[in-house]
């Protein structure tokens, strides 16, 4: 059936099967582990942080395939990114690189992996756009 | 208002019905799609019968008015068809209706039965048993009430094979101080009939008063209040074709009679004053404000027509799918079925699938027009206690037929290859 292929494209099925910067790092300088308590999905991020730069990340997780590949596409992009940007990145960011459509409930299973990495580089306090992120879900 | 036994007068038992009949009754299954709606998601709620519809709208069509109230003609009829309700209900469990209460859900029931007979009863060091198999409906309430009151809560454990480990039970019970022993009739993860009698016989034996979450038990079984000689009972009419928005506690009038009442408001009250308040008689003293009286009206037909349909023949009809469903997904590698065997069941039966995550087996079977659930069901200590994160389930009610299972193997083939490769 057509919407099958169009939600499992091959980008999706290949960082889900074999994930990019997958693992944990030596004594992080930020590690941070959020859950999607609606279906368990499950993502840590450890980031080393040189000059203001994201010099290495790497993730570990359990969960659908959505929230996998979107870690990993993530994290592909994180590299060397400075922080301002890494903070700076966005839902629709992050939904471009997952690159479909997404329903109410898959949309959070891709954006688990944002999630942690803002609520990692900002700390619990919340931040910028935070609401926008989880309401136009 | 007839179920599909072939329009015959109801035969003699053992009942049997065809589920591609009893599906013409339902609008839902009626509706024209682009490709075929195959629920295989009735623990979660069930779909509605035209017989249900049909009385709710007539009632909010012929006689709406609010109830206990009005001096006017329809304010009792409509009375009357509210209360007509609770008699039906009451014969379904073998109940009387002063002692059946109209809820919300049995969520809503539980929760009346934590705070106003546990709050009442229960003192700082008693203990209340549950069970690790509950739904969140059957663990929160207690939880909230435990540390309000400095309670002890205790946990029958869950075997292996999705069995409650019942030789734990006396030594949970030998120190006297269980007050309550709370616990699920049919597991909504595992399918596991419960013994409820023999827990409540023991409870009983101990002094400990027993709640029974029937929400999975009432809607596919034929259950007599009486027989299981347990003390409260809840359930809720989404799951048994009936509408959301009303539920059920049945408890033993004694207890009833006793304990405080839950809300307070308008209907529960036989006397006002400023300062104080006389409680109204069983059950109105326990139904506070205007009840869902559209709702209440439409469980009692949804059990008009499951009484019609034999609630023998379609626990019978349940079983047999979930027997079919065991061995079908035996077939399919990587599929691991949790809980008991096909004779220990209802029409429940939860799965994991080795490498792929259930929301990517419930997509990919929601494209075939497959409706299962994935997730831990409301049931995260129980997935907790098996070792999995989550698990997808399929589970069943009168109009599921056997073409849905074919539905649900094929789709779980086509999961492997696409994630599997």
């Amino acid at each position: 059936m057509s919407g099958l292929e169009d939600l499992y494209r091959e980008n999706i099925l290949d960082h889900y099967r074999h994930p990019r910067h997958h693992g944990t790092l030596e004594a992080p300088d930020v590690s941070y582990e959020d859950a999607n308590p609606l279906c368990g999905d499950r993502i840590r991020m450890d980031f080393r942080i040189r000059d203001g730069r994201i010099a290495e990340v790497r993730f570990t997780g359990t969960g659908c395939s959505i929230s996998q590949a979107a870690a990993s596409m993530l994290c592909e992009r994180l590299e060397g990114m400075s922080l301002e940007e890494a903070r700076a990145l966005s839902r629709d960011d992050v939904l471009d690189m997952i690159g479909i459509e997404l329903g109410p409930v898959r949309l959070k299973c891709a954006l688990l992996a944002l999630k942690t990495l803002k609520a990692g580089l900002y700390g619990l306090a919340g931040w910028p756009g935070e609401d926008e992120d989880e309401e136009r879900r | 208002m007839t179920p599909a036994t072939g329009g015959a007068a109801p035969a003699a038992p053992p009942r049997t019905f065809d589920p591609r009949a009893v599906r013409t009754q339902f609008p839902i299954f009626r509706e024209p799609r682009d490709r075929p709606l195959l629920y295989l998601d009735s623990a979660a709620t069930s779909q509605k019968p035209d017989a249900v519809l049909a009385t709710m709208d007539r009632y909010y069509a012929t006689c709406n008015a609010n109830i206990h109230r009005g001096i006017y003609r329809i304010a009792e009829e409509a009375t009357a068809a509210y209360e007509d309700a609770r008699r039906r209900v009451a014969a379904f469990i073998g109940a009387s209706p002063r002692e059946v209460i109209f809820t919300r859900n049995s969520t809503e029931a539980l929760n009346l039965v934590a705070r106003a007979y546990g709050g009442w009863a229960l003192k700082s060091g008693d203990a209340v048993l549950l069970t690790e198999m509950e739904h969140h409906s059957n663990l929160v309430p207690w939880q909230l009430l435990a540390a309000e009151r400095g309670l002890e809560l205790r946990f029958l454990r869950v075997t292996g094979d999705g069995e409650l480990d019942l030789s734990a039970l006396p030594g949970l019970l030998a120190d006297g101080r269980v007050k309550i022993v709370s616990f699920v009739h049919v597991s909504n993860v595992l399918g596991t009939v419960n013994p409820a009698a023999e827990i409540a016989r023991a409870a009983r034996a101990a002094g400990a008063v027993t709640v029974v979450d029937a929400s999975q038990s009432v809607p596919h079984m034929p259950v007599d209040v009486r027989a299981l000689g347990c003390d409260f009972l809840a359930f809720t009419g989404h799951k048994m074709l009936g509408p959301t928005g009303i539920g059920v506690l049945w408890g033993r009038r004694d207890l009833l009679e006793a304990m405080p009442p839950f809300l307070g408001g308008g209907e529960m009250i036989r006397e006002v004053s400023l300062t104080a308040a006389k409680w109204n008689d069983l059950p109105w003293k326990f139904e506070a404000g205007t009840m869902p009286i559209a709702e209440a009206v439409g469980l009692g037909a949804a059990v008009d027509w499951l009484r019609e349909l034999g609630m023998d023949a379609v626990f019978a009809h349940d079983r047999a799918l979930a027997a079919e469903a065991l061995g079908r997904l035996a077939e399919v590698p990587g599929v691991r079925v949790l809980g008991p065997p096909a004779g220990r069941r209802g029409g429940v039966v939860a799965f994991t699938f080795e490498g792929i995550h259930p929301h990517d087996v419930a997509t990919v079977l929601d494209a075939d027009g497959v409706c299962v659930r994935a997730g831990h069901h409301c049931a995260m200590p129980l997935h907790e206690a098996l070792g999995v994160p989550a698990s997808t389930r399929a589970s069943f009610h009168c109009y599921s037929m056997s073409e849905e299972l074919d539905a649900l193997v094929a789709g779980l083939h086509r999961a492997r290859k696409v994630f599997l490769g």
